[in-house]
């Protein structure tokens, strides 16, 4: 069809206008930020692309980008195949499903800043339940305001607990819709569970673990509230996030150049890293 | 290779699927299981497969115990109704699946998977998906998968019922071919009684979980053991009646006797059924088709070369099969024609007695 239908413009305005008032026209002012330095009573300087020169040169940033890419790996390598494990292991039929969905959607409904504290208090040294076990009943020295190691398992667990439930509700959905045919033809064909798995289970969960794969992604590498309200981003600096150095820049130090040039780089990013992956899991779709 | 059932039942519930059945099955020829649905075929094929559970009973392949044996090991292969191919495997894939899971060497899979696909000229079609191929195509898939597979008992369940009418005789006519010689036992279920007669073998006639007979596919046509028999081996449904029996005579209403010739005329007087194949009921008098029954005429039908008439004659509704075309007028009265030598007689617990 070559015919083109330029009313078809017209229709398609009323999203263009939202999707300008909720994205670009906010955006724009962050680009707009991240070229100049700012100072009181509205003062604004042409900076070019300096913040983003410095920025990409500057150690800290790298050492919060590393954090974040190691933290966002951490969660996707724990939370998939677990998550998978879960969902596999679930009853296909029966009074127990609606209880498993239930238990399993419960810590997804729980907010994100509420989850932070709950963990926080979870695992104070001397009163919380876990900190308290830890390190008077086990004798474990667990103390993730003083161990950088004991604030990275805190907020790994945390996260694992928090949003494996994605991967096991959407994986189910992804189990459920395979008929009993296909396990039928596979024992019949002298298949393993293994091989069931292999062949049947994975390839049909495959579309659906792809956006809980992208979710999971975008989620974590975007994480804020429950890792700011758990470690501050603390001991020292060995839990600040991308995002908890981005707040800190920007309004602990008030510096909104450097801030909105950091803001467009962490989005360039995670933009880029979810089109690489969604690009190499779909490659090969037919 | 045979299948030997002895006594199995299956339940679900309170509910028995399966009673009681017992069966020989040998290669060489078809085994038909024909039945309405829900008779059971499915259920019986399931339970053969290791797919379903076995309340009750043994199942023996060439005299070993399978009874609890997991599907995997029974080296089987089973075709169902809808067409199961793995949706994101290749035709090459899918026929290859049950041999690259046995673990065979790539270069024996590769020419079994060309064997098969070549008896069922899927050739051109071995790099195409499922999604890919028409209804014919991929029931073909599955059919080879069951050929290159070699397993020594076919299960083929209706395996031509979703396909069109052309696709289904063509096929049909190939399928006896194909697992000839083979070795398998190849048991095939159907609810039409025309295929049981073309595929021949033998039949397990399943009436309500129950094999009501079982024989050479002709034999049982011609010989129904029982009036269950005799109505699941007839399409349209056999013409059924009672009668009462008195002396050398038999008499279905105050208009409607004729005498009684053979075994029959040696029956103790008293109540009995009688049954009559439509084909045997002529719209016109011929010399045999000499007992005059009169009915409504309900509904009229031409298939083909042959016409068939529903037409009512007191409680019951009879259907006149026959060659040709013959003027009927609906709702009027009309004249049949029956050929008494051709009906059966059971008693009233059913058994044929005549």
């Amino acid at each position: 069809m070559k015919t083109q239908y330029q009313k078809a413009w017209f229709f398609v305005l009323p999203v263009l206008l939202l999707v300008a008032f909720n994205a670009l026209i906010p955006m724009m002012t962050v680009v707009n930020y991240s070229v100049q330095e700012t100072f009181g009573n509205n003062l604004f300087f042409w900076e070019g692309l300096g913040w983003f020169e410095k920025l990409l040169h500057s150690e800290r940033f790298h050492a919060a980008l590393g954090r974040q890419f190691l933290f966002t790996g951490l969660i996707l390598a724990i939370e998939v195949p677990l998550g998978i494990i879960i969902a596999l292991s679930m009853p296909r039929s029966g009074f127990w499903v609606p209880v498993c969905l239930v238990t399993m959607a419960l810590p997804m409904l729980i907010p994100w800043n509420v989850v932070g504290a709950m963990w926080n208090i979870f695992t104070l040294p001397d009163i919380g339940l876990l900190g308290y076990l830890m390190n008077t009943t086990l004798g474990i020295d667990y103390d993730m305001t003083q161990n950088p190691f004991a604030a990275w398992a805190t907020i790994i667990t945390m996260d694992v607990w928090h949003w494996t439930s994605l991967v096991v509700l959407l994986s189910y959905a992804g189990l459920v819709s395979i008929p009993d045919a296909y396990y039928q033809a596979a024992k019949i064909d002298g298949a393993s569970s293994w091989a069931v798995f292999r062949y049947i289970q994975l390839p049909k969960m495959k579309q659906v673990l792809t956006i809980a794969i992208l979710l999971r992604f975008m989620d974590s590498f975007n994480i804020y509230t429950e890792v700011f309200v758990l470690t501050g981003g603390g001991p020292g600096n060995s839990t600040t996030l991308l995002s908890i150095d981005l707040v800190k820049i920007a309004l602990g130090q008030f510096d909104l150049g450097p801030a909105a040039a950091m803001s467009l780089i962490y989005f360039a990013i995670t933009l880029l890293v979810s089109w690489l992956f969604y690009t190499l899991m779909t490659k090969d779709d037919t | 290779m045979t299948i030997k059932l002895q006594n199995i039942t299956k339940r679900v519930g309170a509910i028995t699927h399966i009673k009681e059945t017992s069966l020989v099955l040998e290669p060489g020829h078809f085994n038909v299981l024909l039945g309405q649905t829900g008779a059971g075929k499915t259920s019986l094929i399931k339970m053969m497969a290791g797919l379903d559970p076995i309340a009750s009973g043994q199942i023996f392949m060439d005299g070993e115990d399978v009874t609890k044996l997991s599907t995997q090991k029974r080296n089987i292969s089973l075709v169902h109704q809808f067409f199961v191919n793995y949706p994101h495997m290749t035709v090459f894939d899918n026929i290859a699946s049950p041999l690259k899971v046995a673990g065979m060497a790539q270069s024996e899979i590769q020419g079994r998977v060309e064997e098969a696909a070549d008896i069922l000229q899927l050739r051109p079609m071995l790099d195409r998906y499922p999604h890919e191929l028409s209804g014919g195509q991929q029931q073909r898939t599955a059919l080879a998968r069951a050929i290159a597979k070699e397993s020594r008992a076919v299960f083929l369940d209706e395996p031509l019922a979703n396909l069109d009418y052309k696709l289904r005789e063509e096929l049909r006519e190939q399928l006896p071919e194909l697992f000839a010689g083979r070795g398998a036992v190849v048991v095939y279920a159907t609810s039409e009684p025309e295929e049981a007669l073309l595929l021949g073998g033998k039949t397990a006639l399943m009436d309500d979980g129950r094999v009501t007979q079982f024989g050479p596919t002709a034999e049982i046509y011609h010989n129904p053991h029982n009036l269950a028999s005799a109505q699941v081996f007839s399409s349209p449904p056999i013409n059924a009646a009672s009668i009462t029996k008195q002396g050398a005579k038999a008499t279905l209403d105050a208009n409607t006797s004729w005498s009684l010739t053979g075994p029959a005329a040696n029956l103790k007087d008293g109540e009995y059924t009688v049954a009559i194949r439509p084909n045997h009921i002529m719209p016109n008098q011929t010399g045999r088709a000499s007992v005059i029954l009169n009915g409504t005429v309900l509904v009229t039908e031409l298939s083909g070369s042959e016409s068939s008439a529903h037409f009512e004659m007191g409680d019951n509704t009879w259907v006149s099969l026959a060659h040709g075309t013959h003027p009927f007028e609906i709702g009027k009265p009309r004249q049949f024609y029956m050929d008494p030598s051709h009906c059966f007689y059971f008693a009233p617990d059913g058994a044929l007695v005549a």
